[in-house]
């Protein structure tokens, strides 16, 4: 952390007023402001859909806003696209890499700014004795598909100190980092803003900013709620309570379960490995019983995703196992785990759970073509007709059954995915953000199917960024954080503070 | 077999490695920024008839090899503008060239299939050099055409690995993201490739129709121009290495119709199978090597790129 000497003349390395932007159904930014001063390390802290990277988008150039204005050292800018804001000094580092794997480190440096005729040698020397400056361990020679992530990071950050940069966005960036990487990180941004630069680190990890950072912003429903925190005054604690804000009445409050069955899924010591071989889910064990509904709340990539997947049998686990009312499915294959009972309504809809393309009738039939067979040929008839009866029962509002999928609203789709996997009485239904994007109505009846599932004996893991829901559906509510269950709540006697707080990895465990 | 027939075979060796070089070398530059161009052999059949006409009119043979470079590299940025501009598939708007280039030039070529050829390039003769026993004769004698080959293949092995330009070039090629996000333009750089690419594969086609053949008629491409293509993959995207398959290649063609004067028993249409099954052999090698590391084929290949947007 560098020692700031406040200097009330010198201008702000950035100044954001006022910032406005909307997208089609969504405000991302609602007057946002922003003040880096130059020389210091600025967490941006925040939810999911707070507005952060759209923020830090239309300071990099990427996104114009429609209001509001963008400051560097005292001047107006307004940038036309990304290339002008790189030429005024701010570059961003962005979560997935924008590197060329099969270029050395340097030539990978070299792309953004060279001379005509490039010296191999002489730019990996240039190269070298730049990262050397700034601590960042890299051999300039290797390509870069040979590198760790956090060696892939460090390339990016090199490239940006490569063009001068004055101020650094790094988007989450210990997300993909082991944690001696992401100790790492925190000492090369110390010595960049010991440099005179400005680096804006936008996080929700809570420790990582008050061990990194020196100033704090916290963004919540896309406005600027705590602006410029010295990190040193503050707690975990409230910055949690600054990121989910005040405890909201909850309206809907289902009746609990009042008795929970047997456990119909039953989650052993289960662990993922994404592609590059991050273990994305730590020995995560958990219990669904029968009529239960059981949340997982989390910061989105946290390991949800592939721990659905996981349990759906669409990724390979690693170790550990998962039982289906009292059957071992973990090596099965996800038609037979279908077959023993299992649904998933996956978070991704139209690209896992539904084929764009393909007309209503199709899509309603992914799962039951098989049956619904004459001979080598599908029977269009029965097709249709089980298709209507799904429409009918989930009051699908759709023009044509020929039209293609992806014509219908978001709310429409969901039903008829939800409904299109009920469709075989399952015995545990893995939802995963099963109301993400719906609209009122369509939130209230998505949630009505699932507290109806529940009643009738029904098994449910919603998986959800929504904490009012999950406090609202769930008989009890676990926290993930980077891939393991960190926390358990009984969401009668929680806050959504206390939920927060174990999101953000600020509680260690209350197991 | 005697010494005559010998230095013939390699004579025509060295035409054929060059004619397919031409055009192969295009299709690598094309091909390295990321656009699949099957249009080759409809490339080189523009060019050749418009430089078969611009020779039959002008009597200049550089003046028919410009013409047959220019017209290579507009009818190219039919495939650049539908593919690069407009983002369709790039293979199919590379079909379409082929097709429509066959068609275009046959129509254009109605009149000059009677006509003798008004320009050609002659073998040069290099003095003492073309004295030298065989390597004179065989090396020495090529036409003006099969140096400028040479020497573009160096310009551009020179350019990819170490210039700015070249560097851009694969960039684009490999991830226009990370090209994009740098700041360089990735349609205009893909563009001039194209264009490179055609202008290449319309020299290719006026070498055949100002020396090699000389002459036009429907069909003088022959096939050679996929021939071209498939060398591209069998040299790696590497100009050095598509040279070396430019001559494997080129020798086969040139086998091709002295087969039986040689008194071989094999079937001159098995010989001419030889390339793309060379090509297939190479493509499965490349994929062992690969399993642990990125393809050598360009990553972007055959993806239009359109900036994302929310």
């Amino acid at each position: 952390m560098s020692t700031t000497t406040t200097t009330t003349t010198q201008p702000a390395a950035v100044e954001l007023t006022d910032i406005w932007k909307r997208f089609p159904g969504v405000i991302a930014n609602a007057g946002a402001n922003l003040v880096v001063r130059p020389g210091t390390v600025h967490a941006v802290l925040g939810e999911n859909g707070a507005g952060k990277t759209t923020l830090m988008n239309v300071l990099a150039g990427v996104y114009r806003p429609e209001e509001g204005t963008v400051r560097l050292r005292g001047e107006v800018q307004n940038f036309a696209n990304p290339a002008a804001a790189i030429g005024a000094g701010v570059v961003m580092v962005h979560q997935e890499f924008r590197l060329i794997p099969t270029f050395t480190v340097a030539e990978n440096v070299a792309l953004g700014e060279s001379p005509r005729i490039l010296a191999r040698r002489s730019i990996e020397d240039a190269v070298g004795e730049l990262a050397e400056r700034f601590g960042l361990a890299t051999e300039p020679s290797k390509e870069v598909w040979q590198l760790s992530m956090g060696e892939r990071q460090r390339v990016e950050i090199l490239k940006a100190l490569w063009r001068d940069a004055k101020v650094l966005i790094l988007d989450e960036p210990t997300a993909v980092l082991t944690p001696n990487e992401a100790t790492e990180l925190g000492r090369i941004v110390a010595t960049m803003a010991a440099d005179g630069r400005s680096i804006i680190f936008i996080s929700h990890k809570l420790d990582e900013v008050t061990e990194f950072c020196d100033e704090a912003t916290v963004l919540r429903g896309g406005e600027t709620v705590a602006a410029s925190l010295p990190v040193d005054a503050l707690d975990a604690g409230r910055l949690a309570e600054l990121m989910v804000g005040e405890a909201t009445e909850v309206s809907i409050r289902r009746q609990r379960s009042t008795v929970v069955g047997d456990p119909v899924l039953d989650v052993r010591r289960l662990s993922v490995r994404d592609t590059h071989g991050v273990a994305v889910v730590n020995d995560v064990s958990l219990q669904v019983g029968a009529g239960e509904i059981v949340g997982i709340a989390g910061v989105a990539g946290n390991g949800q995703r592939p721990l659905s997947d996981a349990i759906a049998g669409l990724q390979a686990i690693e170790d550990g196992s998962v039982v289906l009312d009292g059957a071992d499915i973990t090596s099965e294959k996800p038609r037979a785990r279908n077959a023993a009972g299992l649904a998933y309504v996956p978070e991704d809809r139209l690209g896992v759970g539904l084929a764009p393309k393909l007309n209503v009738v199709e899509n309603s039939i992914l799962r039951s073509y098989r049956s619904l067979t004459n001979g080598p040929f599908i029977d269009r008839g029965a097709a249709r007709a089980s298709c209507e009866a799904l429409v009918e029962t989930y009051s699908v509002k759709v023009g044509q059954l020929e039209a293609p999928m992806a014509g219908l609203s978001g709310g429409n789709l969901q039903r008829l995915l939800v409904g299109r996997e009920l469709a075989d009485n399952p015995t545990v239904v893995v939802a995963a953000q099963p109301t993400r994007g719906l609209d009122v109505q369509g939130v209230a009846a998505i949630q009505e199917i699932l507290v109806e599932q529940s009643r009738s004996g029904v098994g449910i893991l919603l998986i959800s960024e929504d904490l009012d829901e999950l406090l609202a559906l769930s008989d009890r509510l676990l926290v993930m954080h980077e891939g393991s269950v960190v926390a358990e709540f009984d969401p009668d006697e929680t806050s959504r503070t206390q939920v927060g707080a174990a999101m953000a990895g600020a509680v260690e465990d209350t197991h | 077999m005697n010494e005559t027939t010998l230095i013939g075979l390699f004579i025509a060796v060295l035409e054929f490695g060059t004619l397919l070089y031409l055009a192969a070398l295009g299709e690598t530059i094309a091909e390295k920024s990321g656009v699949l161009n099957l249009g080759v052999e409809g490339m080189m059949a523009v060019g050749g008839v418009t430089a078969f006409w611009a020779g039959v009119e002008t009597g200049n043979p550089w003046v028919a090899l410009l013409v047959g470079v220019i017209a290579g590299a507009v009818f190219s940025a039919l495939h650049g503008i539908v593919s690069v501009v407009l983002g369709a598939d790039q293979v199919v708007s590379g079909l379409a060239l082929t097709i429509g280039g066959l068609g275009l030039a046959a129509f254009i070529g109605q009149d000059l299939v009677v006509e003798p050829p008004g320009a050609r390039f002659e073998a040069t003769n290099l003095g003492p050099l073309s004295d030298i026993p065989w390597i004179g004769e065989i090396v020495f004698s090529q036409t003006a055409v099969a140096w400028i080959a040479l020497l573009l293949g160096i310009i551009t092995w020179l350019v990819l690995t170490r210039t700015r330009l070249g560097l851009i070039l694969r960039a684009v090629g490999e991830s226009a993201s990370a090209a994009d996000s740098s700041g360089t333009s990735v349609v205009k750089t893909r563009m001039i490739a194209v264009m490179i690419g055609g202008a290449l594969a319309g020299m290719s086609g006026a070498y055949l129709t100002l020396a090699l053949a000389p002459g036009w008629s429907e069909g003088t491409t022959a096939g050679r121009g996929w021939i071209a293509v498939a060398l591209v993959i069998f040299g790696a995207w590497q100009p050095g290495r598509v040279g070396v398959g430019a001559l494997l290649f080129g020798g086969l063609l040139a086998l091709e119709p002295r087969l039986q004067t040689f008194g071989v028993e094999i079937s001159p249409i098995l010989l001419s199978m030889l390339p793309y099954l060379l090509t297939i052999a190479v493509l499965v090698l490349l994929s062992i090597r690969s399993r642990n590391r990125p393809s050598v084929a360009p990553a972007a290949i055959g993806s239009a790129y359109r900036r994302e947007d929310r």
